[in-house]
């Protein structure tokens, strides 16, 4: 295993008396598709956004790329892109003018920002739309802009914060497809969360298997499968996280949900 | 240099593809014009002040930039809201020239729709006094949307959503405005109005328009110009601390 590109150590983030994610440490090697698997609510998006510097941690350390998170937030911006959970995307602009704003703030050479923008508006699909506005692309469109986007300039790391949500089969397929090629290709770190099992199983190379805020699990599909002495991921991952429902929230948080506990502390 | 440009030229892109923003901003302020200059114009003329109109069109100028820009300032919450703003504090980009970029687009825009006022008050017959003082009044009205939008922004990067707008609009927006002096001149009202009218920045933009545009002051545009620069510092101050602690 080579040297770890992302690493956490004993990373917990409270908000007020709530505990999103409580004391997780994971290292991902370079090249590697890391999954993050865990039910609604168990601190996949929270670790997420720390990790790309739009959260501060309470305690512990992230680094990526050899870049201290919280210390050297510039050096850690440029060395990731992502595609958020939500669409981030200037609706009231052309996919083009979306582009070339990323690639503004990102540096990119002005001399290769006509280039790299055609590269990857072909390499998704939307270069015959380049000077539609957003607003009027659909879900899938809007996804697959937003993964050009954050290609563009040439991030060692992808973040996809549950990327395929609200997204057909035929879509969902063609992104994963899209991501895998990128990790043979050129060796990009893939890191994306998810809960659902067929993604984390077909696309990730280790998962890791999160909830409460804890990991409590990671490995490979057969090392967690052998772990737990279970037949399927389905099985072993049911078993870690137990059958009850949740609707983001938990127990161990007087039955709060993370979101409206941020809100709350923000309006204090 | 690249990134605050590339920034404002977004805010003006949205301005000027959606029409009916440039109508909606600028109706408002032209009713208050019509409704109050001709309606109140004939009583206060009775009450030997002069022309009304004259009167209130630095005001309504005033009124113009307040609105517009504390509204363009809250845009951050628009962004919060459909997610464009995580994509610029991701970026490898510091905070302060992300909010530079925008909040000179929204200045911009602020300023352009003072202008459009004036440029109306002037049709409906308004008369400066003296044309060679209108950079002084530009220069006012710059510097009163730099504060404002920034003024704004602040805001919008501490309330959480639109639920917080109306509060800040009834509590703040509307409290300066009317005890601005905009709409009546200062002299002889009650001290308890007088003194919350000294102590609203705003006032003394009013009083600065109303001197560069027809030569009537409450101040003295020393004093004017001496709040306004504090005013504009002051916001800016505000805007950068708090949307430097935007957590996304």
């Amino acid at each position: 295993m080579s040297r770890p590109i992302i690493e956490a150590k004993d990373v917990v983030k409270r908000f007020g008396d709530i505990t999103a994610v409580d004391g997780i440490s994971f290292a991902v090697s370079e090249g590697e598709i890391f999954a993050f698997l865990g039910p609604n609510g168990a601190g996949k998006s929270t670790t997420i956004s720390m990790l790309t510097t739009m959260l501060r941690p309470t305690s512990g350390k992230l680094t990526l790329n050899g870049h201290d998170v919280t210390r050297e937030q510039d050096a850690a911006r440029k060395s990731f892109g992502i595609v958020f959970q939500d669409p981030a995307l200037e609706e009231e602009l052309t996919a083009y003018e979306n582009m070339a704003i990323h690639a503004v703030l990102y540096h990119v050479p002005k001399k290769e920002q006509a280039k790299r923008i055609e590269e990857l508006l072909k390499l998704v699909d939307l270069w015959e739309r380049r000077d539609s506005y957003v607003k009027t692309y659909s879900g899938g469109m809007r996804r697959r802009l937003e993964v050009a986007r954050g290609l563009m300039h040439h991030p060692k790391i992808l973040f996809l914060d549950e990327p395929t949500l609200g997204l057909d089969t035929q879509t969902r397929n063609l992104l994963w497809d899209y991501v895998k090629r990128l990790s043979e290709t050129q060796g990009m770190t893939i890191f994306f969360t998810t809960h659902y099992l067929e993604e984390a199983e077909g696309v990730a190379d280790r998962i890791a298997i999160i909830d409460h805020g804890k990991i409590v699990a990671t490995g490979t599909t057969p090392q967690l499968t052998k772990q737990t002495n279970t037949k399927s991921l389905e099985e072993a991952y049911l078993q870690l996280t137990g059958k009850e429902v949740r609707d983001e929230v938990s127990l161990s948080n007087n039955g709060l949900n993370v979101r409206t506990a941020r809100r709350n502390q923000r309006l204090r | 240099m690249d990134v605050v440009y590339i920034l404002w030229q977004r805010q003006m892109k949205r301005y000027v593809r959606s029409r009916s923003r440039v109508l909606g901003a600028i109706g408002q302020p032209i009713l208050f014009l019509l409704a109050l200059g001709y309606g109140l114009g004939s009583v206060y003329k009775r009450a030997g002040e002069g022309n009304y109109l004259e009167f209130l069109v630095p005001g309504i100028i005033v009124q113009t930039l307040l609105f517009s820009g504390v509204f363009w300032g809250i845009q951050i919450l628009f962004d919060k809201r459909f997610g464009f703003l995580k994509e610029m504090l991701v970026a490898p980009v510091s905070r302060f020239r992300i909010l530079l970029g925008n909040a000179l687009g929204w200045a911009t825009i602020s300023f352009l729709q003072g202008v459009f006022v004036l440029v109306i008050s002037v049709a409906l017959g308004f008369r400066a006094y003296n044309w060679f003082l209108l950079p002084v009044s530009l220069l006012v009205m710059v510097a009163l949307c730099l504060a404002l939008t920034s003024f704004g922004a602040g805001l919008a990067s501490i309330v959480e959503d639109f639920q917080g707008f109306q509060g800040i609009n009834n509590f703040i927006i509307f409290p300066l405005y009317f005890l601005s002096g905009a709409l009546y001149p200062l002299t002889n009202v009650p001290t308890a109005l007088r003194i919350a009218s000294e102590i609203n920045p705003l006032t003394y933009c009013v009083d600065a328009l109303r001197y560069t545009m027809i030569h009537q002051s409450h101040f003295g545009i020393i004093k004017d110009l001496l709040v306004i620069a504090l005013m504009v510092a002051a916001c800016v101050a505000f805007a950068v601390n708090r949307f430097n602690r935007i957590q996304a």
